[in-house]
């Protein structure tokens, strides 16, 4: 136990180095090529067997589209990625996932973990407090205090999510009093500020109207330029739009992984076709 | 058609019959607080609210004084409790009993509670009357109150709070700390006021612990002196217990006015009270809310 907790320990200094350096640096440091490998992952609710036997590999730099009926899955494969279902009572993983090559459920810790790959919900999540206070609340709980330092993260945060423009003019205004397609990139803002090199997104606009739903879109594109992005969605169409790979579940299986151009163009699976044509789900 | 109106009809007579129970309680809270103000203030002479002889002054300060001491205890105690059920109990027997025992503690009747403080904190202690032992009197019967307004204000937050900062990697006492209890502030506060008018108008439980007398030499500010004012081991009668005595044992030739003018002073001390909390609390929310656009 002694061990695994320095193990951990030096894991969080060293994200927490990471988190204060430039993005540049933090990505020269990763060699790999794989974000995620997944290996023979099983998760349980009780004796429910939600997902069975997932075997991918998400590259870096890539959007991977997570697609599928409800009930299929995805959602509960994505959390998975940064051990949101931690909390998820009765809730068994087998197998093993490797994040950048270490196994997330033995050798990182789980708040390190999640420095690292940060969400973004389907409902946006903005806490009751003012706009800067919302971004600035990642690099807080890594422990920074410097108020330079985080005017600064909160500002370069704010540009890379596309909110500055509009926001910059109501940084000490409550977060509850943007539209919902300002909140969603608020929490974009707020992942990015946290220094990850992941970003899941789960379901991003299914809440929202079709012209913010474009924003953060646009904003996944920019953003994969330096981060890996996972994202659950309902929508074939934004599947096809925004994403390098396309992962197809049904009923807690991995039915077809493939680039996303093949996939909508010449799909393996009978199943995967009939679902991409529209013909269930 | 008939049945419809028939139905228009009953909707109609169910309206009134709340718009009447409510005006009724709204009129009867006006008429009462008229009453008492009126008679109190009716018959006050200046020398009342002095600070010497018969002068309520000294009263209202030690009133103040407890009920701040009171909620100091209640919530150093109430809000963890509250927390600690919301967030860390584990639903089951034990929490089970836990909120069995502080629904209990809400309905202790005061006298037993005032009775419990001073074999505990007097007898036990060998000590005087004291205000100290008087606050943690009140705080006993006002902790169930923090503790589960707390813990309901918890419970009644939006996930959204809690998942966005997990997902951030904060630890569980970081969203505790940052995020639900500063969502909560305004809630909890709510429960504060509440637990202070308890303070306020309490009389039983203080009646054997801080006790029937008051001396205060307002010149005096050495702190371990029985009559320096804020000295919280002193004998300090509240305005509440001065007027039950007033006006049972009191030798006074115009204990009966006085009674009322305290009656008064109490009033005006609990109505604005609240209102001044419930002014910040409103403040609060706005702030968080984001309703100020």
């Amino acid at each position: 136990m002694t061990e695994l907790t320095t193990t951990l320990t030096g894991y969080a200094a060293q994200v927490h180095d990471d988190a204060h350096s430039k993005d540049e640096a933090a990505a020269a440091d990763i060699t790999q090529e794989n974000t995620f490998d997944v290996k023979g992952l099983n998760l349980f609710y009780d004796k429910t067997q939600a997902l069975k036997n997932i075997n991918m590999t998400i590259k870096k730099h890539e959007i991977t589209a997570l697609i599928g009926p409800s009930g299929c899955g995805k959602s509960t494969f994505i959390k998975t990625l940064n051990r949101m279902n931690d909390w998820i009572e009765n809730c068994r993983v087998t197998g093993e996932i490797l994040f950048e090559g270490r196994n997330i459920y033995k050798e990182v810790d789980s708040l390190a973990l999640r420095y690292r790959v940060g969400m973004v919900f389907q409902q946006p999540t903005p806490f009751p407090k003012s706009v800067f206070e919302n971004i600035a609340y990642g690099p807080r709980i890594q422990g920074i205090s410097n108020k330079k330092k985080l005017a600064e993260i909160v500002e370069e945060s704010m540009h890379q999510a596309a909110v500055w423009d509009e926001l910059k003019d109501r940084l000490h205004e409550s977060a509850l009093g943007l539209s919902g397609g300002q909140q969603q990139r608020l929490c974009i803002a707020r992942t990015l500020a946290a220094r990850p090199s992941v970003i899941l997104m789960d379901e991003p606009t299914s809440a929202l109207d079709p012209i913010s739903t474009q924003k953060i879109e646009d904003l996944a594109l920019q953003l994969k330029e330096k981060y890996t992005i996972v994202i659950v969605t309902h929508s074939m169409q934004q599947a096809r739009r925004i994403s390098d790979r396309t992962a197809f579940f049904l009923l807690g299986e991995l039915l077809e992984f493939n680039n996303t151009v093949d996939m909508f163009t010449k799909p393996a699976n009978p199943k995967t076709e009939a679902y991409i044509t529209g013909r269930f789900g | 058609m008939s049945r419809i109106q028939h139905k228009k009809k009953v909707d109609k007579i169910m309206t009134a019959l709340f718009f009447g129970g409510t005006a009724f309680a709204v009129i009867l809270l006006v008429a009462f607080i008229g009453f008492v103000i009126v008679q109190g203030f009716g018959v006050m002479t200046p020398d009342m609210l002095s600070f010497s002889g018969s002068g309520l002054g000294n009263m209202l300060f030690n009133t103040l004084y407890l009920v701040f001491l009171a909620l100091l205890f209640s919530m150093l105690t109430g809000v963890p409790a509250g927390i600690f059920l919301a967030e860390y109990a584990h639903q089951g027997k034990v929490t089970h009993w836990v909120r069995m025992a502080i629904e209990t503690l809400a309905s202790l009747p005061s006298i037993v509670v005032g009775l419990f403080g001073y074999l505990a904190f007097i007898v036990m202690t060998g000590s005087q009357w004291n205000l100290f032992a008087g606050s943690l009197a009140v705080s006993i019967l006002t902790l169930p109150l923090v503790t589960s307004v707390t813990e309901d204000a918890l419970r009644n937050l939006p996930s959204s709070y809690r998942q966005g900062s997990l997902g951030l990697g904060a630890s569980h006492w970081q969203t505790i700390w940052r995020v639900l209890v500063p969502a909560c502030f305004p809630r909890i506060m709510t429960g504060l006021i509440m637990a202070a008018g308890r303070g306020f108008g309490e009389a039983a439980a203080l009646m054997f612990t801080a006790g029937m007398s008051t001396d205060i030499n307002w010149n005096n500010w050495d702190i371990t002196s029985a009559s320096c004012p804020l000295n919280p081991f002193r004998p300090g009668e509240t305005l509440a217990l001065h007027i039950w005595s007033l006006r049972t044992e009191a030798l006074h030739p115009n204990a009966a006015q006085l009674a009322s003018v305290s009656s008064a002073i109490l009033m005006v001390l609990v109505v604005s009270f609240s209102l001044a909390a419930r002014y910040i609390s409103w403040r609060l929310d706005k702030k968080m809310g984001g309703t100020n656009s």
